[in-house]
C-alpha cells in the first residue's frame, strides 16, 4: 500500500521544479540542502512574447521526441462575475465543441489519430489546455490550438447536453463526497468577500442558469492572445517553435484587454468560525483548521518560502510534527498533517487536519494539535528539521525533472499566477536560505490568529469521554 | 487531504484500465533493454540512463491478496504497510527518518496475483538507498507499536470504504462475480479479520511470497548493469529459492447476476462485467482494440461518445480488460444521476449488443490501431513509467523484444479478429449488473 502521508511529502508541494541536466551531472556527494542553492532551474528555457502579446515559453528536453503543449489562460474561476459561477469551467468544456475552421470532434480526433494525450482543466486563477503527442504533430496542435483561441463555435445543441454533464460532473465530485461539501462551506467561510469562496465547478443552481451567451461573454474578454501563455516542453527549442507560433498563434487578433485581476479582497473579521457537516456517509469523524496566509504572489520576500517548509516540517510526512507527536507518540490520531498552496494570485489558506484514533475525542486531538502549532510558533524548530525539510523539498524537485510535462505546468502555474520565469529559477536559492527564524515569524504571524474550524462528523455522532484511566 | 483547485475536463473512466496494455510502449527511440544476471542467478532488466540523476526499481514477487488464507484475510495488504516501519536494527522511527535524510522512497503494494515494491533514490544516495531496501525486504521487524498504528490506519480506510459508493460496488460486486474463489474475497480484507492479524501472520506472509522464483525486477536509471548486478544479489539473494503458494483455481466470472444496494446519494453508480480474456489468450490484443472502441481511453469510444456527449447522462463512463492470473473479465463503470440510471444501463448494453452483432467499421478499427501505436512513446515519460513497463512486461511473461513487436501486434489485428472477439465476448451473453444508489420511482 502506498502511503500517501509519506510518499508524497515532497511531491505535492506547491511548486515543483527541476534542476538542469549539466549541474545534475556535478551533484554533491551528499545531497546536503547547500549544495543545491545556488542550482538555476532550466537554465535552458527560452521565452518570447510575441506582437499580439501572447507569451511563448519553450523548455527544451531531448530525451523522448515527444512534446507537452500546453495553452495557459489567465482566467480562473475567480475571476467570473457574480452569478456567474462555474462560466469559466463551463467555458473549458465548451471550448471541445469546435471552431469555425474545424468542427466538433476534428481537433480530438487528429489527437487520437496520432496517439496523443489531451485535456484541460480550470482552477481559481488559470485555464490551461494541453496535448502531449510525438513532436512531429506540434505545428498540428499549435494550429488547433490558436484556432479554438480565435474562432469557437457553439450552438445550443451542444451547449445544453455539455450543461447536463457539469451537473453530473458536480454531482459526482461534491454531492457523492461529504468531505467535498465541507470543503465548500469551509472556503465561502474563510474568503470573506473574494471569490476563492466559490467553488471552481459553480454552485449548482448557478450552473444550470449558464448558456451560450454567458461561455462567449466570458471568450471574449478572456480568450485573447495577450492574456495567454503557451508553454512547449520536449524535444524542441525557441528557433524551432518560434515560427510555428508565429504562423498559428500570432496570426490572431489581440480581441480584448482584461485588464489587471483585481478581485474584492477578503476580509478578516472578527469571532468564532465554525463549519459542521453531519452525514451519514462519513465513517470517522475529522477535523481541520485554517488560517489566511499569503501566497508567493502576495508574500514579502522569502515568507511564501517559510510557509512551505513550515507545512512540511508540520505535517509533510511520517518525520513530521504532527505525525511524529499524534499519530505515533500519543496515537490519538489515525492521521495528521498540513497543507499549503502557494500558487494563488491572492491571498490563500493554511491547514492543518486529523482525523481522532477510535474513542479519542475531537476535542482532545483539536487542542494537541494547535499546541503544536504554537510551539512552532513560539520556540521554532530545530535546525536538523529545517535541514531535513529543505533536502527533501530540493530532492523532489530532482525527482520532478524526470517528467517533462510537470515542467510545462510549473512554469505555466507560476506564469498565470503572478510570478516570472526568474522566480521560478530561483526557487531553490530561495528555499535554502529560509531561516529559522523565518519560520518563527511566520508562524507567529499567521498562525496564532483565532483559526477556522471544519468538523467532518459521522451521523449523530457524540463525542466520546475524554480517555481517563478508566481501564 | 488532497489538492483543491483542479477540475479536469474529461474523466473517461473511473477505474484506470486493466493490467498490461496501458503501457503500450515505445520502440520509436529505440529503448536499449539490457537482460542483467547477477552472479547469483537473479534476472532483471535494466535500461541505462544518466539524463537525470536518480535511479528507479520496480520489482514483484509471485502471489498476492489471492494468497491471504480464509481467515487471515488481510495479511497480504496489511504486510505492505509493514515494510518501511523498522527493519534490523532500525526501529520505524529510525527507519522512516533514514529514509528522509536519503530523500529516497519505498513503496509496496499488494496486488491480486503479485506483491510489488519500487525504490526511488537520487543516484548520489545508491549504497545507502539500497541498504535500507536490502532492509525491508530481508528483515522487516514487525514490531508491536507501529503494527497497531498501521492497522488502525487500515482500518480507517476499509470504514471509509464502507461508506463510498464505489468501493461498497467493488466489494459486493467481486464477491457476486466469484462466490467461490479468493478473488471475489475483500483483498484488504474486513474489520474483523484485519483486527485479528498478528506479526506472526504477516511473517508467515511474507516467508510464503518473497522468493527468488517468482522475482521480476525492472530497473531505470543512473546505474550500470555491473553494479546492478551486486545490488540485486545484495537485495535478494537471501531470500529463499521457492514460494509456498497455495493453489489458486481458474475460475469464469458468473454471467446474467444483478444486484443493487440501496445508499443514499445523489448518484447512481453502476458497474458491469463480463468474462474477458486472459493476458496470454491469443485473441487478447484483438480484445484490447475492441475494447479501446468500445469503452477505452479516448474521447471518440462508443460508450463516452453515447452516454456523455450525445445525451449529456454522466461524466465519465468507459470500459477496460481485467486480465488476472487465473480469471479474467470485461468490465465497465459509470456514475449517473439516480433517475437516469435505467437509461445509461440501457445505452450501455445497447453499445455492447451492436459490437457483438455488427463490431466497428474498418475506419473505427484503422483509428483505434493509430491512437493505440500512436500513444505508444508517451507512456515513457518518466523512469519510474519505463520500470512499471519493463516489471509488466516480465510480469506478463512477454519476452524482451515485445517492446520492439508490440505495434506490429496492434497493427496485424484484422477488422475480422475484432468481429469475431467481440461475438464471442458479447453474443448471447448478459453482463453482470452491480448497481449502488438511491431508491427512485422510474421514469415515466
Amino acid at each position: 500500500m502506498l502511503k500517501a502521508s509519506k510518499l508524497l511529502k515532497g511531491l505535492v508541494l506547491s511548486t515543483l521544479l527541476a534542476f538542469p541536466t549539466p549541474l545534475l551531472a556535478e551533484t554533491p556527494q551528499k545531497a546536503d540542502s547547500t549544495a543545491f542553492a545556488d542550482v538555476k532551474i532550466g537554465p535552458d528555457i527560452a521565452t518570447k512574447t510575441l506582437d499580439n502579446g501572447l507569451q511563448l515559453v519553450v523548455i527544451p528536453d531531448h530525451r523522448a521526441p515527444v512534446v507537452t503543449h500546453m495553452a495557459w489562460y489567465k482566467v480562473g474561476s475567480a475571476d467570473e462575475a457574480p452569478g456567474k459561477s462555474g462560466i469559466a469551467h463551463f467555458l473549458e468544456h465548451l471550448m471541445f465543441k469546435g471552431t469555425s475552421n474545424a468542427p466538433e470532434g476534428e481537433f480530438s480526433d487528429i489527437i487520437a489519430e496520432v496517439g496523443g494525450q489531451e485535456n484541460a482543466f480550470t482552477s481559481t486563477d488559470y485555464t490551461a489546455y494541453y496535448q502531449q503527442v510525438a513532436k512531429d504533430h506540434l505545428p498540428t496542435m499549435m494550429k488547433y490550438e490558436a484556432d479554438r483561441m480565435g474562432n469557437l463555435v457553439l450552438t445550443d445543441e451542444q451547449v445544453l447536453p455539455e450543461r447536463e454533464v457539469i451537473l453530473e460532473e458536480r454531482a459526482q465530485r461534491v454531492g457523492q463526497n461529504p468531505g467535498a461539501k465541507l470543503a465548500e462551506s469551509f472556503d465561502q467561510m474563510m474568503f470573506v468577500n473574494h471569490p476563492y469562496g466559490t467553488p471552481i465547478i459553480g454552485w449548482e443552481d448557478e450552473i444550470k442558469k449558464l448558456n451560450r451567451e454567458d461561455a462567449f461573454a466570458f471568450y471574449d474578454k478572456y480568450y485573447t492572445p495577450n492574456n495567454a501563455v503557451v508553454v512547449v516542453a520536449g524535444d524542441v527549442t525557441m528557433d524551432e517553435v518560434l515560427p510555428i507560433a508565429q504562423e498559428t498563434y500570432g496570426k490572431l487578433k489581440r480581441r480584448a484587454e482584461p485588464g489587471e485581476r483585481i478581485r474584492p479582497q477578503v476580509q478578516r473579521i472578527p469571532g468564532e468560525r465554525v463549519a459542521t457537516l453531519e452525514d451519514e456517509r462519513v465513517a470517522q469523524p475529522s477535523l481541520q483548521k485554517g488560517w489566511l496566509v499569503p501566497s508567493t504572489a502576495t508574500a514579502a520576500k522569502g515568507e511564501a518560502e517559510a510557509l512551505d517548509l513550515l507545512s512540511y516540517i508540520l505535517g509533510g510526512g511520517a518525520n513530521s510534527r504532527f505525525y511524529q507527536q499524534l499519530v505515533v507518540d500519543s496515537q490519538k490520531a489515525t492521521s495528521a498533517g498540513s497543507w499549503y498552496n502557494s500558487d494563488t494570485l491572492d491571498t490563500t489558506q493554511f491547514k492543518i487536519y486529523a482525523t481522532p484514533s477510535e474513542g479519542v475525542p475531537l476535542e482532545e486531538v483539536e487542542a494537541d494539535a494547535l499546541a503544536i502549532v504554537a510551539d512552532v510558533a513560539e520556540n521554532g524548530v530545530s535546525q536538523a528539521e529545517l535541514e531535513r525539510a529543505k533536502k527533501s523539498m530540493l530532492a523532489a524537485a530532482i525527482y520532478a525533472q524526470d517528467k517533462q510535462s510537470t515542467l510545462a505546468r510549473v512554469f505555466g502555474t507560476a506564469l498565470t499566477t503572478g510570478a516570472t520565469v526568474e522566480e521560478v529559477q530561483t526557487w531553490p536559492a530561495r528555499i535554502a536560505a529560509v531561516t529559522n527564524d523565518q519560520i518563527k515569524a511566520a508562524a507567529q504571524k499567521y498562525l496564532t490568529e483565532e483559526p477556522l474550524s471544519g468538523y467532518l462528523l459521522p451521523a449523530n455522532y457524540e463525542e466520546p469521554e475524554a480517555k481517563g484511566d478508566a481501564q | 487531504m488532497t489538492k483543491a483547485g483542479l477540475l479536469v475536463s474529461r474523466s473517461v473512466a473511473l477505474v484506470s484500465g486493466g493490467l498490461m496494455l496501458m503501457l503500450s510502449v515505445v520502440s520509436a527511440q529505440a529503448i536499449e533493454i539490457q537482460r542483467v544476471v547477477s552472479d547469483q542467478g537473479i534476472e532483471a532488466w535494466l535500461v541505462e540512463d544518466y539524463s537525470v540523476p536518480i535511479v528507479a526499481m520496480e520489482y514483484s514477487f509471485q502471489g498476492g491478496t489471492t494468497q491471504d488464507a480464509d481467515d487471515k484475510l488481510g495479511a497480504t495488504n496489511l504486510l505492505s504497510t509493514m515494510l518501511d516501519e523498522g527493519a534490523g536494527e532500525l526501529d520505524s522511527q529510525a527507519f522512516q527518518l533514514k529514509l528522509e535524510e536519503l530523500t529516497m522512497s519505498l513503496g509496496f503494494n499488494a496486488g491480486r496475483d503479485r506483491f510489488y515494491g519500487s525504490m526511488r533514490t537520487l543516484q548520489v544516495n545508491l549504497p545507502e538507498a539500497l541498504e535500507m531496501l536490502t532492509l525491508a525486504v530481508n528483515e522487516p521487524r514487525f514490531d508491536e507499536a507501529p503494527l497497531e498504528r498501521m492497522r488502525a490506519q487500515v482500518i480507517s480506510g476499509l470504514k471509509r470504504e464502507e461508506k463510498r459508493p464505489q468501493s461498497i460496488a467493488g466489494r459486493k460486486f467481486s464477491a457476486l462475480l466469484y462466490p467461490d474463489s479468493q478473488y471475489g474475497r475483500p483483498s484488504k480484507g474486513t474489520v474483523e479479520s484485519v483486527e485479528k492479524l498478528q506479526a506472526s501472520d504477516l511473517k508467515a506472509q511474507r516467508d510464503k511470497l518473497f522468493a527468488r522464483d517468482g522475482l521480476k525486477v525492472g530497473v531505470v536509471g543512473a546505474i550500470d548493469a555491473e553494479t546492478l548486478k551486486k545490488a540485486l544479489d545484495q537485495v535478494f539473494a537471501k531470500l529463499p529459492e521457492k514460494t509456498q503458494l497455495t493453489e489458486v483455481k481458474n475460475v469464469l466470472p458468473l454471467e446474467g447476476k444483478s444486484e443493487r444496494v440501496d445508499f443514499d446519494t445523489p448518484q447512481t453508480t453502476i458497474q458491469f462485467a463480463l468474462p474477458g480474456l486472459k493476458r496470454d489468450d491469443p485473441q487478447y490484443i484483438p480484445a484490447f482494440v475492441m475494447n479501446h472502441i468500445l469503452g477505452g481511453g479516448s474521447f471518440s469510444s462508443w460508450l463516452y461518445q453515447e452516454v456523455r456527449e450525445k445525451r449529456g447522462l454522466a461524466y465519465s463512463v468507459g470500459s477496460y480488460l481485467v486480465p488476472l492470473e487465473h480469471t479474467a473479465l470485461l468490465m465497465g463503470s459509470t456514475s449517473t444521476r439516480a433517475d437516469n440510471a435505467d437509461e445509461v444501463l440501457k445505452v450501455i448494453e445497447e453499445q455492447m449488443v451492436k459490437m457483438g452483432e455488427e463490431g466497428p467499421t474498418a475506419e473505427e478499427l484503422e483509428k483505434a490501431k493509430a491512437y493505440l501505436t500512436g500513444s505508444y512513446a508517451l507512456n515513457f515519460d518518466s523512469s519510474g513509467a519505463i520500470a512499471r513497463q519493463l516489471l509488466g512486461i516480465q510480469n506478463a511473461g512477454l519476452g524482451i523484444d515485445y517492446i520492439n513487436k508490440r505495434n506490429d501486434l496492434i497493427d496485424d489485428v484484422t477488422l475480422e479478429a475484432v468481429r469475431e472477439v467481440a461475438r464471442d465476448l458479447f453474443a448471447g451473453q448478459e453482463p453482470s449488473i452491480m448497481v449502488v444508489g438511491p431508491q427512485t420511482a422510474p421514469k415515466q
